[in-house]
């Protein structure tokens, strides 16, 4: 019998960059998907990136994950996402062929040491009601491993549905994962059920491209990873065509015949991404929905129009396509889709993506009710790390809200839970100033560097970096100037009378670097990449002092610990409702217990009492 | 969850004495002592016997029903004859109940409080409530109790989380259908919340001060008739008085119900440049008293300002001794001429000073709203350089939103906490 470290079950973005994070922090690893195609297989949007989701990306490549740089190889098409906005609201963002980006993730994965990709179909785990030590195959052939890490995505019971016409399957194509729901039923995992869709898939060659407005990619792409340095596919515009009067109408006659309008799906789907029979019906005096048509790749005819997904029938769809300006005479390749699937409740779940109460089991991805490839990277890099650090018995590996996304993620999902599909925001973050997508290596390649899973190039490239910015910043800080001095050379100033260094004026709004020069001609010789990321940390460096109280606040509550087996029934005062919910969500620390559901700051109170009435004891 | 009792009424004789009994055990406990559970919110005539059967006492019984009641338990009240040998015999008898323990000391409000009956300034209220001695803080306490700082809270919150979403939407969704520029109804959101808070902030001075009753404080020259005067309104010998002038060395202090407002008038030193070092001493005390005072009272007999007096505009000076000077107008603290008209002058100018409908009435309260204000002050002033500028506003606005939510207890639990263990004893 196979003996591994990890075992990784799925090949999807969660499964690939768990599995790249378990075997770079040096554990054996084995992933088990069922075909080679699969491994970076996009199964929605051809895209990566985005507001929020760029961030992610950025923070896995931070950590040397894979997403990032693959993503870079298979980018046709690099936007920066609110590029004359605050550099912590932009996001980077691509459209990527998707065969370049399978093969670039399949090139980095058995590029990987300590990495073995397994070819099967995982459809039981082995162990104990509380402990997993393996995976069983179709075959019957068994492989055990310390820490299993589950993402199977929406193959746990999955529907998919067009129109009225529905049957099981994963993803277009495949078979869904019956056995391994039926497993996580007896682990007694709470399983909620999601819904997400997809638009019909056209062919460019029956598109009238003449008649739409083209949307280029940035003249500068931005891309994801630090150790990128430029882009290597051809680029390419996308398109922009609108729904009209004519589209709708057909669509609000057709209604009843969508799966999701037709009762066939209980599913909820996300609010921020709904299908067009969603949007016609809850904006119903919108005249016209925005369609972007996205090119699948550089070799493949294949259009994403992006803005239209549906659970229609396919007659139908041809018929709504058609009556869009550009579309008149476009071929449907593949109808749109709705899918419906299984997820776990993430509350049952740690801030190590562990299963609280089974152990060595892991999960994450979509099983975890969220959506998107950034999202699921993040998750799997998480799932990953720790699965390794269970394995090779090292500490930990946590995120925290104040260092990363990553950390936002992790806690809106353990402690939050989910109700539609769960999808990164810049908004969650409440320290998004600090987290910006162009900073993710100077808050996570330290950290990366110290557990050990970065190579030496990045951490050379880093470290190198990171030298350059704090030259500048303590040159930048080694000056005072007065106001008089700083008019003089055009900087908008109060005369207040009080010095202030080169870095204090960069916080100004309307200064920038090259402003700086005139007073200080040393400066001219600074790097371009390094003077504007010093810009950018200024310019928030206010509100990081000010928001550095909070995150004080937030990582002393992180750091009250909750013991296993806390006996909440010893907090006098507590009402048995909240006890009850105390005792099902089993918070790791204080920061946890506030975001139980119907918590008060007074009961916080009463669990943070006891537990400072029981720390004495222990020491004395 | 243990049941707790308590008297909830005053100590001693009275005529109707209240006992209370709150947990999961209130009803067990009633069915045990009058032998059925009585509908709830029905009062009813119940003979209460003790655990040898015997009677304690013929009572109105009352329960109420979790979560319907005062704090969200099942709670059973005892309405008794208020002698204290029943009352003693009845808690002896309930502390019999395994199940039950007598309550600390703010413990029923506390149980309210958790099981979020009242928000934080409700129980602020509540305490305010029941130390009103005047019905000026009466009626103010009323309005606090009434949660109406949280709900008003809950409104500017409403607000400001519109306003942040606004912004929001086109920071995160900039590739989407949403509009550019939102400032317009940004703008009108945050200054209209802006406004709010700095009229409800203005009003907590003074609103504080009818919590903790206000100074007025009597000065003027020696042997003006200060003490007297003092006497008079107090209805009572509270300063020695004679005509020897200087009588009065240290600050005498005797506190009233003026019309409703509860003020503490000062008795203090004859102004006058003093020699004797003691009566120095006590002329220094009555200047800085004065000056700290809500108002001052100025007696005097020839119009002439003594030293040390300063008059700001609110302050009142007044002639004293009118009965020594027939038909003129001033006070007299020998005849009580002019009293009324003195006391009517002084609970006019309090009342110009309270906000009618204030309910802000802490410092903690003012803290938080001035906090929020100034956020938003900066705010509006980030958000007219435009939607480049998006995010920090929305960092001004968050800012903003949380100070609020300290204001009733919601969000900062640190500060909460702080509140709550300084308000309630905790933790043993």
């Amino acid at each position: 019998m196979k003996h591994f470290d990890v075992i990784v079950v799925g090949g999807g973005h969660a499964g690939c960059e768990a599995a790249a994070a378990a075997a770079r922090l040096g554990a054996k690893t084995a992933l088990i998907t069922l075909r080679q195609a699969d491994l970076g297989t996009m199964s929605c949007n051809p895209a990566i990136g985005g507001l929020g989701k760029g961030h992610l990306v950025r923070e896995v490549d931070a950590l040397d994950g894979i997403m990032g740089t693959a993503a870079d190889q298979a980018g046709i098409q690099f936007r920066l996402l609110n590029r004359k906005k605050g550099p912590a609201v932009q996001g980077p963002r691509a459209q990527t062929d998707r065969d370049l980006y399978r093969s670039a993730i399949q090139k980095l994965i058995s590029a990987q040491e300590n990495l073995q990709v397994i070819f099967g179909e995982a459809v039981d785990l082995i162990g104990s009601e509380t402990k997993v030590n393996g995976v069983r195959l179709r075959d019957n052939s068994e492989i055990t491993a310390t820490s299993v890490v589950l993402t199977t995505g929406t193959f746990l019971r999955g529907v998919i549905h067009i129109g009225d016409v529905s049957r099981p399957g994963g993803r277009m194509g495949d078979d869904p994962s019956v056995k391994l729901a039926e497993r996580i039923d007896q682990f007694g995992l709470k399983l909620a059920r999601l819904k997400t869709g997809t638009p019909p898939r056209l062919d460019g060659r029956t598109i009238n491209w003449d008649n739409l407005e083209k949307q280029p990619g940035d003249p500068d792409p931005v891309l994801f990873s630090f150790m990128s340095n430029g882009v290597s596919a051809d680029q390419v515009p996308c398109a922009i065509t609108h729904t009209n009067d004519k589209t709708h109408e057909i669509i609000r006659q057709n209604l009843e015949r969508s799966a999701m309008y037709g009762g066939h799906i209980d599913g909820i789907g996300p609010r921020y991404c709904p299908s067009i029979e969603d949007k016609i019906v809850r904006f119903a005096d919108k005249p016209s929905h925005q369609i972007f048509l996205e090119p699948e790749g550089l070799t493949t005819n294949t259009v994403y129009p992006n803005g239209i997904s549906t659970s229609l029938p396919e007659a139908v769809q041809e018929d709504y396509v058609h009556s869009i300006v550009g579309l008149e005479h476009a071929k449907i390749l593949q109808p749109g889709y709705a899918i419906e699937y299984d997820f776990v409740d993430p509350r049952a779940l740690d801030a190590k993506l562990a299963v609280k109460g089974v152990d060595q089991l892991f999960l994450a991805g979509q099983i975890n009710g969220t959506t998107g490839y950034e999202e699921a990277s993040a998750q799997g890099l998480v799932a990953g790390l720790n699965a390794a650090a269970l394995a090779l018995e090292r500490p930990e590996i946590t995120f925290s809200r104040s260092d990363s996304y990553i950390g936002v993620m992790v806690d809106d999902l353990i402690s939050r839970g989910v109700t539609e599909p769960y999808r990164m925001f810049t908004s969650r973050a409440e320290f998004r100033l600090s987290l910006r997508a162009d900073n993710a290596d100077q808050r996570l390649t330290p950290r990366g560097i110290e557990l050990g899973c970065v190579t030496p190039n990045r951490q050379k490239t880093f470290e190198n970096k990171q030298q350059r910015l704090e030259d500048l910043t303590n040159h930048l800080k080694s000056d005072t100037y007065t106001p008089t001095q700083l008019s003089k050379a055009g900087i908008r100033v109060t005369q207040d009378g009080s010095r202030r260094t080169l870095f204090q004026v960069l916080a100004f709004a309307d200064v920038s670097f090259k402003d700086l020069c005139t007073l200080d001609a040393r400066l001219e010789a600074a790097d371009e990449e390094i003077s504007e990321q010093v810009a950018r940390d200024a310019l928030y460096s206010n509100y990081i002092t000010r928001q550095q109280k909070d995150i004080e606040a937030i990582k002393r509550d992180e750091a009250q610990q909750i013991p296993e087996g806390f006996d909440y029934n010893s907090c006098e005062g507590l009402s048995a409702e909240l006890k009850s919910k105390l005792i099902a969500a089993r918070p790791r620390n204080l920061r946890q217990a506030q975001k139980v559901e119907g918590m008060t700051p007074a009961a916080i109170m009463l669990v943070l009492a006891r537990l400072r009435q029981q720390k004495p004891k222990k020491t004395a | 969850m243990e049941t707790i009792f308590a008297r909830a009424s005053a100590q001693g004789k009275a005529g109707v004495s209240l006992i209370r009994l709150s947990g999961p055990h209130a009803f067990d406990c009633a069915a045990q002592m009058v032998g059925f559970i009585p509908k709830p919110r029905v009062a009813t005539l119940a003979n209460v016997l003790g655990s040898d059967q015997q009677i304690i006492d013929q009572a109105i019984v009352v329960c109420f029903s979790a979560p319907h009641s005062f704090t969200g338990e099942d709670i059973v009240e005892f309405h008794v004859h208020g002698s204290t040998a029943v009352v003693s015999k009845l808690l002896k008898n309930i502390n019999k109940n395994e199940n039950t323990r007598i309550a600390e000391p703010g413990e029923f409000t506390r149980r309210a409080l958790e099981n979020g009956k009242m928000d934080l300034a409700q129980v602020e209220g509540l305490a305010d409530l029941i130390d009103a001695e005047t019905e000026a803080q009466r009626t103010q306490a009323q309005r606090v109790l009434s949660g109406e700082l949280g709900r008003r809270a809950d409104e500017w919150r409403s607000w400001l989380i519109r306003a942040s979403a606004l912004l929001e939407a086109t920071l995160d969704f900039a590739d989407e259908d949403v509009p550019v520029d939102v400032t317009p109804e940004v703008r009108s959101l945050l200054s209209k919340t802006r406004h709010n808070l700095d009229r409800e902030a203005a009003g907590v001075t003074s609103a504080e001060r009818l919590r903790e009753g206000f100074e007025v404080a009597i000065i003027g020259a020696p042997n003006v008739g200060k003490s007297t005067l003092l006497n008079t309104l107090a209805g009572r010998e509270a300063a020695i008085t004679s005509d020897i002038a200087g009588t009065t060395r240290d600050v005498i202090e005797v506190r009233m119900d003026l019309s409703g407002f509860p003020v503490t008038f000062l008795d203090t030193a004859g102004l006058r440049n003093a020699v004797d070092a003691i009566e120095k001493i006590g002329i220094d005390r009555a200047v800085a008293r004065a000056k700290s005072a809500d108002m001052i009272v100025l007696l005097t007999q020839d119009g002439i300002v003594p030293p040390g007096a300063v008059l700001r505009p609110d302050d009142i000076a007044i002639k004293s001794k009118c009965d020594l000077d027939p038909g003129s107008d001033g006070v007299s603290g020998l005849t009580g001429a002019g009293i009324d008209g003195l006391v009517d002058k002084i609970t006019d100018v309090l009342a110009g000073r309270m906000m009618k409908d204030n309910v802000a009435t802490r410092e903690r309260h003012q803290i938080a709203l001035l906090r929020a204000s100034e956020y938003l002050g900066v705010a509006i002033g980030v958000l007219e350089q435009g939607p480049d500028h998006y995010e920090l506003v929305a960092e001004e606005l968050r800012s903003a939103i949380s100070a609020l939510d300290s204001l009733i207890g919601r969000v900062d639990v640190e500060v909460v906490l702080d509140e709550i263990f300084s308000s309630f004893c905790l933790g043993k």
